[in-house]
């Protein structure tokens, strides 16, 4: 069985400096299918495998930091609905096990677009987490906002109903992709802390595992909602950390690039130079926690990259002082997003920084951002983006 | 011997050709003929209805004999000619788009 390298949001930041690389797995989702891609620690050429699941929506496959061959997928579909699948040899098969939601307890109602209340109702699993520490351990985030644990490889799902129970649920209102809980992550540093985000109600922590949460929102500001810094309504799009600092906490909002300085106590903005602020996906370097990355969208209503130009843009800084990382990218003609689970990073000497577009194209870069080529193009649009360093 | 045909995507799923082919005790309904069906492809609950045979699932359709039985009661009897095998039941996803 290969060995996941120390890296993201599994553990220290060091301690890969000498392990012997037997390869790095890109896993893709995608509107029509999931796609594994294999390469040596050179990562000059993929051998791409897939579709797998051809012709269903696969919003996320991500892998076990406990066992890298234990692999977890969404499947989905508006006519079929959900499955789970999970793979336990790296890709190569996989088997569905289990696809039952059921939120705990009645449900009640959140706020709809209007204003009315709406019924929780589940849709799909936008977001899989896979435990730091127990291959058996797998986390959801669906649509309607709802966290899912299973304890049992998928098997089965309980939810962690602290989270949707909270007393400002009923006041949720889903963002324009549907109220989703996207982003979640386990503190490698505080056992039993835990991040969840939601659009459109803002980020969430529990310190007890899940069980009870909080609002982390002090000092987002969210223009068009009636109180612009309410404790919920603010559509996070995306939250990252450095496993080897864990208090510091990066957000991708729907407008504003954020930082936490204390576990999401409280938000400052970092956006700095950027050309917008809107975007989706914001990730860390494996071994710099203060190198951030970002791909600035035009706006709200305008999906693509600024003046056409599709750029990644790097902080060294931790914020505020941005670079645009171009070389390889087309800098005209190009307007194709970047969803918010579709960049991730690989942990090795020389970070690898990978994206993918809703055009179908799968970039990667070994040199930390500076310059770039893909390792795929022509898939269908690109949902989720992950990556295993394998030892 | 009730046959079944599934949509390509749920073919997909359960691995098996064109058309199932399946016992169902008793009286032939479609909740008779889907709980079989789930029975023998653990895979597709909640795919064609809800868990524990909850409601079908808005874009999935039931035809059989050249009807529509998509709004028929689950608990109401197949046509005879699906019961005895002369008709195929079939689930479809249903055409959707512009």
């Amino acid at each position: 069985m290969p060995r996941l390298r120390l890296g993201r949001r599994t553990a220290s930041g060091g301690g890969w400096k000498g392990v012997p690389v037997s390869g790095v797995r890109v896993l893709v989702g995608t509107r029509k299918g999931a796609f594994v891609l294999n390469s040596d620690g050179k990562r000059e050429r993929w051998d791409v495998s897939g579709p797998h699941f051809a012709g269903w929506e696969i919003y996320h496959v991500k892998g076990s930091p406990a066992d890298p061959d234990r692999l977890f997928a969404s499947q989905c579909s508006g006519w079929f609905g959900q499955l789970i699948q999970r793979s336990d040899d790296g890709g190569r098969t996989w088997e569905p096990v289990g696809n039952r939601f059921s939120y705990d307890g009645e449900p009640g109602t959140h706020q709809w677009y209007d204003g009315t209340p709406h019924p929780w109702e589940f849709a799909r699993v936008w977001h899989l987490e896979p435990s730091l520490g127990d291959p058996d351990t797998v986390y959801a985030g669906v649509e309607d906002a709802g966290l899912f644990r299973s304890a049992d490889g998928g098997q089965s799902w309980q939810e962690l109903p602290g989270l949707r129970c909270h007393g400002s649920g009923a006041s949720w209102q889903p963002g324009a992709g549907g109220m989703c809980l996207h982003t979640i992550i386990e503190d490698p540093g505080a056992p039993g802390r835990m991040f969840a985000a939601i659009s459109a109600a803002g980020a969430f922590r529990s310190d007890d595992a899940g069980q009870s949460w909080r609002p982390v929102n002090r000092g987002l500001h969210s223009e068009g909602i009636p109180d612009d810094d309410a404790e919920v309504g603010h559509c996070v799009h995306r939250i990252a950390m450095h496993p080897a600092r864990p208090q510091v906490l990066y957000m991708q909002k729907h407008w504003d690039v954020m930082r936490s300085d204390d576990s999401g106590e409280s938000w400052h903005e970092v956006s700095g130079n950027l050309p917008t602020d809107f975007g989706f996906p914001i990730d860390v370097h494996a071994h710099e926690p203060d190198t951030v990355y970002v791909v600035p969208i035009t706006s709200d209503s305008l999906h693509y990259p600024p003046e056409g130009k599709l750029r990644v843009y790097r902080s060294r800084a931790g914020g505020d002082d941005w670079e645009a990382l171009t070389t390889g990218l087309p800098q005209e003609h190009c307007y194709v997003n970047v969803l918010r689970d579709a960049m991730a990073v690989d942990s090795l000497d020389d970070c690898g920084v990978y994206f993918g577009t809703t055009g179908g194209q799968v970039y990667a870069s070994a040199d930390a951002g500076d310059s770039w080529a893909p390792i795929v193009r022509d898939l269908p649009a690109v949902l989720s983006v992950e990556v295993q360093t394998l030892s | 011997m009730i046959r079944v045909v599934l949509p390509a995507h749920l073919r997909t799923l359960t691995q098996a050709g064109g058309e199932v082919e399946l016992e169902v005790a008793g009286q032939v309904t479609q909740r008779s003929v889907l709980d079989a069906l789930e029975a023998r492809y653990p895979v597709l609950r909640g795919t064609i209805r809800g868990h524990d045979g909850g409601p079908r699932r808005a874009f999935v359709r039931f035809f059989a004999c050249e009807q529509d039985l998509s709004h028929e009661q689950p608990d109401a009897p197949l046509p005879a000619a699906v019961a005895t095998g002369a008709e195929p039941y079939l689930i479809v996803g249903a055409m959707a788009g512009g």
